[in-house]
């Protein structure tokens, strides 16, 4: 096998060189660090409680600001039609794809893991990180109410 | 741990650990309507969160695209210039509009 261009797409590449065709030159300022920090598990995975982080919205108009909801039945969709992925490849109809908390749950039932955190989170992707980070603080307090010890981050 | 399919932009940022799917943005956990790829991929998540001993750990899922073949080639596709360079100018056109509008306008 050989190739001309990388297998997996770089988005900061292709959103860089696509906005400069519509005439942005000056190019999007994506987060980067150097590093990050590991924390082992604290017991068994059977022993865990698993929780869900989506990019995506119950509806497309609610409020930008993160919010946690009853993952427990698990919504039957959310909108994402605002937002940016590939719409001409695939579709969204499937949370199972996107937000799998049925699955986790089916993980839980059958001992797999502890159990599937009573909320998940929702926070929307942004521009600013300033407000990101903010917004992950929510995030981390809600998983201390709800006592998640391993957390899915799972953007759209 | 992060289940995502921007591998640049996840790595770049340096996250504890990463589950990678080399899937069209949309279905980061697998593809749609696909429960068995789907369930492998949370496994192969959590079998990462037991088994990581470093950070920035990337572990690239086994999942298989049966979609259309050239998704790689169709998204923020800059072929033609000339139409995106007149989708920018109209943003720019409507963004102006919107300052500039009272708001009798846009009531």
């Amino acid at each position: 096998m050989a190739l001309t261009h990388r297998s997996a797409i770089s988005y900061i590449d292709a959103s860089r060189e696509y906005y400069a065709a519509q005439g942005y030159p000056q190019p999007y300022k994506w987060a980067a660090n150097t590093d990050a920090p590991l924390t082992p598990l604290p017991r068994p995975l059977n022993e865990l409680r698993v929780g869900v982080v989506t990019t995506t919205k119950r509806h497309k108009d609610d409020p930008l600001a993160p919010f946690a909801d009853s993952a427990n039945p698990a919504p039957e969709r959310m909108a994402t039609d605002h937002l940016h992925w590939h719409q001409e490849a695939t579709h969204t109809r499937d949370l199972g794809a996107f937000l799998p908390l049925d699955h986790l749950q089916h993980l839980a039932d059958t001992g797999v893991i502890g159990s599937v955190s009573p909320r998940y989170y929702s926070v929307s992707t942004i521009y600013s990180q300033r407000r990101t980070l903010a917004w992950a603080e929510d995030v981390r307090v809600w998983a201390l109410e709800d006592d998640v010890d391993l957390m899915l981050l799972v953007p759209l | 741990m992060i289940i995502g399919s921007a591998r640049d932009i996840v790595e770049e940022n340096a996250v504890p650990r990463f589950v990678f799917t080399n899937l069209p943005l949309g279905n980061p956990v697998g593809p749609a309507d696909d429960p068995d790829q789907q369930r492998g991929v949370l496994r192969l998540a959590l079998a990462l969160a037991e088994s990581a001993t470093h950070a920035q750990t990337t572990v690239q899922a086994p999942v298989v695209w049966h979609g259309r073949p050239d998704w790689q080639d169709t998204f923020m596709d800059t072929s033609d210039a000339q139409a995106l360079a007149q989708e920018g100018e109209q943003r720019r056109t409507d963004q102006a509009a919107a300052k500039t509008a009272t708001p009798a306008d846009t009531a």
